[in-house]
């Protein structure tokens, strides 16, 4: 089993945000993905996805399935992240007020999305963008 | 505690706004309290009552990904008309109430137990 999903996030649409990630947790339902997996790759990347909405004027997601793991790779053209260490500590966030009254921005994304995940990765260049990517196993 | 049993369950101070198609058989026995919904995404457990007061599309968003058994929004607060629409289509089942997020979570909390 070899397939692949590939997600375009909108910017700043918070009523779509996270359609990608109820998607591909329905499809590896469907798949009979063992439910704990299914519940870790969904959470792990909705939080990207809403980074993404956040503060990348969106991006694209591509997963990954085979036998024994699945991979998902968040890639944008935003701004980049200056402190990854800084970005990856839980409590910190720089998302703004209106996005906080949405009950986001409290600087657990990242943190979430490594404990949700076996791997995580961060490439990130200043100005350019970032790509993440973030692995499960089965 | 099925979520339909619940529903049946709960008072007059609580009003059912969407029941999920599942809710016979979505089994409950917790209850979880909070606002911010990454915290929400990482720690609402599986079958939960979720009691907060953020009303909005991604509330429900979080109970689809999380598999909650049910959303209370508490104090009366507002589910917007898109979190509504959201709710009926994820099959997501949305509890409203005019009390208080703890007395909401003591109640469901007593029900359970």
């Amino acid at each position: 089993m070899n397939l692949e999903f590939t997600y375009t996030v909108d910017p700043d649409d918070f009523t779509r945000a996270g359609e990608a990630s109820a998607d591909i947790k329905k499809k590896l339902k469907k798949m009979n993905v063992p439910h704990e997996a299914v519940r870790k790759v969904a959470i792990a990347m909705y939080e990207g996805e809403i980074n993404m909405v956040i503060h990348a004027n969106g991006g694209i997601i591509t997963v990954f399935v085979n036998e024994d793991f699945i991979t998902m790779v968040l890639a944008d053209k935003g701004p980049g992240i200056p402190d990854v260490e800084k970005a990856m500590q839980e409590g910190f966030s720089t998302a703004p007020d209106n996005i906080r009254a949405l009950g986001f921005g409290a600087g657990m994304g990242l943190p979430n999305m490594k404990k949700y995940t076996d791997e995580m990765k961060i490439d990130t260049v200043i100005g350019e963008g970032t790509t993440v990517t973030m692995k499960v196993n089965l | 505690m099925l979520v339909s049993e619940l529903t049946k369950k709960l008072d007059e101070r609580f009003e059912i706004i969407n029941i999920s198609d599942e809710a016979g058989e979505t089994e409950i026995s917790k209850v979880f309290c909070c606002d911010l919904l990454s915290f929400a995404m990482a720690r609402n457990p599986a079958g939960s009552v979720w009691v907060t007061v953020m009303g909005n599309v991604n509330t429900i968003g979080v109970m689809a990904l999380t598999d909650g058994g049910a959303v209370i929004i508490a104090e009366n607060a507002a589910l917007d008309e898109n979190a509504h629409k959201k709710a009926v289509e994820q099959n997501i089942t949305v509890i409203k109430t005019s009390l208080p997020v703890f007395e909401a979570a003591l109640f469901v909390h007593s029900l359970i137990s």
